[in-house]
């Protein structure tokens, strides 16, 4: 009988669509222990993402909206999330693991003197007992783990948690006070420097992504050769991490072990050699395509299509095809 | 100023793909891959040395500044308190203890005597280590000092006073930038060894660090050996008790060969008529 508490996220004043993985999350281990969920907005905007969330089955959905934590800063997060966590008597408080997760969970979890379940792809409900999956050694081991103190805090992989959809109904609201911490005091947030926003899909949520890797040699490279195979697909852009090295695309484009973890329905590696740490953030996708001019690349032992080929040539080959076939309809 | 830079070692990251699972899935087998230091950690010890010295002569640390490395982990761990060192650190501190008698939050809890001992400034460590891939060392030290924090840094910029810092941490749509007052905790990115990461207002505006971490040449390693290595029982510093347990490990299901296509209209061929993605 989970009783657990999903805490939401927001960016800019917005629900974001990470949001979903926790809800799913929510959703199957409150049926297999026969439990229930709530909803925590806490942040710019809680008050007006409250409604939506309303939709999604939970119980309630708590709203702490402040001054004070207008703007992510994890010390001043974690002392509220941790008190309703604690007063609402829950077992369970999930998060995404998008940067917003990996900030706030372990520090909530500090406050609770509870155990963390980081980036887990699966959650079992065995006996009603939750016990957690989750990648180790750039995902070359499963681990089946559990959290052994009353109350746990587990964060959830976006692409291995499907986002949830609404249910319909309304959940009761409710507002909750802001607790604070002396070093949330010793915090002052600066800036958001947003990086350049395209109209592509998120990465995490595209069901078609298109990397690229330092082959591309330059900004202007992804730009003229990536770009379009990028759009005639509709996916979201990928990089590895010596493009974002490199300063080709933004860091948050990086796919991998360290950056993004995605599994969409098609993901083509471009001019990427196929590192483990690259390996574990797209090795889970449906459909995996490499373009490399070297046979012995290592991508090939994961794409189901390789292409041994010039990207200067082949890309946009490709692009055109695409664009083609999809005309065709 | 004074920085404590936590280290873990890992069996060679780059190789992660040649561990084993013991027969029953009881463990994680990682024999005959070499012990290297977490690269995180690495790059924690390089933003460390870069914060307190001359960037134009990197062999010493300011006047008043030093660096100290920290492990939990067998004897033998020594060996990557050694490399960091030999990249300029100032002296090491090992607790002996295995591996599996660890996680996250003991690791932390156990880290905040270490500070409590020896009163750094700022801590500085990797956001992950590459074995586990937890996440949560960093954020549990912060919350259990009291102490600011800021996870995933990109760019750490020192104030004159030394009293502040701001970092820029690496965030999904961009970078936050956070000033925390010291002391605090910072765990870091990779993108914290590019070459201008770092601001200290005493190496000059101009200068530009070589891209990662440095190599210890051999004079630095030669001199590390004298540098001063406490080694103590992971016990002493009072911190027990794990929060969680790994009940079993699996390999992950191998993914069936694929094919190579001979040119790009078999590519959209195939991806349209057998993949069905197109
Ligand atoms: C701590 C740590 C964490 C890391 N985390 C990540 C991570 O999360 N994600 C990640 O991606 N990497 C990560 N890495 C880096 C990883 O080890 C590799 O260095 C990186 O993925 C390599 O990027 P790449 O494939 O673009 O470049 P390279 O390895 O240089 O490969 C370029 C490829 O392009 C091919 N090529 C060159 N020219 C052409 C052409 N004209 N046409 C076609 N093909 C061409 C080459 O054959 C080669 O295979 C990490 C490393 C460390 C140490």
């Amino acid at each position: 009988m989970a009783k657990i508490l999903v805490v939401a996220e927001l960016g800019s004043g917005a629900l974001k669509k990470t949001t979903h993985s926790a809800i799913t999350f929510a959703r199957t281990a409150a049926q297999g222990t026969g439990g229930s969920f709530d909803i925590l907005a806490i942040g710019r905007g809680a008050e007006v993402a409250a409604s939506v969330l309303g939709t999604f089955g939970a119980g309630s959905v708590l709203i702490a909206e402040d001054p004070y934590v207008a703007d992510y800063v994890g010390e001043r997060y974690s002392p509220t999330v941790a008190s309703v966590a604690k007063s609402g008597g829950y077992d369970v408080v999930v998060i995404t693991a998008s940067a917003f997760g990996k900030d706030l969970g372990p520090r909530v979890a500090a406050r609770l003197e509870a155990g963390v379940a980081s980036d887990i792809a699966r959650v079992e409900t065995d006996g009603g007992k939750l016990s957690y999956k989750r990648p180790m050694y750039a995902g070359n081991a499963t681990a089946t783990m559990t959290v052994n103190t009353s109350i746990q805090v587990v964060t959830v992989r976006q692409a291995e948690f499907e986002a949830a959809a609404p249910s319909g109904g309304s959940s009761a609201q409710s507002k909750v006070g802001v607790e604070r911490q002396p070093s949330g005091d010793k915090v002052e947030f600066v800036a958001f420097e947003e990086s350049v926003k395209s109209a592509r899909p998120e990465l995490t949520e595209a069901s078609t992504v298109v990397s690229g890797g330092r082959a591309l040699k330059s900004a202007d490279g992804f730009k003229t050769v990536l770009e379009p195979l990028v759009d005639a697909f509709g996916a979201a852009m990928g990089a590895s991490r010596a493009a974002c090295d490199a300063g080709y695309v933004p860091n948050d484009l990086q796919v991998g072990q360290t950056g993004k973890v995605v599994a969409p329905k098609l993901y083509v590696a471009v001019g990427i050699s196929g590192a483990i740490q690259h390996l574990a953030g797209m090795k889970n996708s449906k459909v995996i395509v490499a373009i490399n001019k070297d046979p012995e690349a290592p991508i090939f032992q994961a794409a189901d299509y390789g292409l041994v080929a010039d990207l200067f040539k082949a890309v946009p080959e490709f692009a055109d095809a695409v664009k083609k076939a999809k005309a065709e309809g | 100023m004074k920085i404590l830079v936590p280290l873990k070692r890992t069996a060679d990251p780059d190789n992660a793909n040649k561990i084993k699972i013991a027969p029953g899935g009881a463990k994680v087998v990682t024999d005959g891959l070499e012990p290297k230091p977490n690269p995180f950690d690495e790059y924690a010890v390089e933003a460390a040395l870069r914060l307190t010295e001359n960037g134009t002569n990197p062999k010493a640390r300011l006047a008043g500044d030093s660096v100290v490395v920290a492990t939990f982990g067998p004897k033998e761990a020594s060996q990557t308190l050694r490399q960091a060192l030999a990249m300029g650190a100032d002296s090491g501190l090992l607790f002996e203890s295995t591996d599996d008698n660890l996680d996250g939050d003991l690791v932390a809890r156990a880290l905040a005597k270490v500070v409590e001992k020896e009163k750094p400034d700022l801590v500085v460590m990797g956001k992950q280590a590459v074995d586990g891939d937890s996440n949560q060392v960093g954020q549990i030290l912060a919350e259990r000092l009291g102490w600011p924090s800021a996870t995933f840094a990109m760019s750490i910029e020192l104030s004159q006073d030394k009293k502040s810092v701001i970092v820029g941490r690496e965030v999904d749509g961009g970078v936050i930038k956070l000033k925390l007052t010291l002391p605090a905790v910072i765990t870091v990115d990779l993108r914290i060894v590019s070459p201008k990461s770092i601001t200290n207002h005493v190496t000059p505006a101009t200068h530009n660090y070589q891209e990662g971490a440095r190599y210890a040449p051999l004079p630095m390693i030669m001199a590390a050996k004298k540098k001063p290595l406490a080694e103590a029982p992971f016990a002493s510093l009072g911190a027990d008790g794990l929060k969680t347990s790994y009940v079993k490990f699996e390999a992950p299901p191998a993914r069936k060969a694929g094919i190579k296509v001979k040119d790009v209209p078999e590519l959209v061929q195939r991806l349209r008529a057998e993949a069905k993605v197109l």
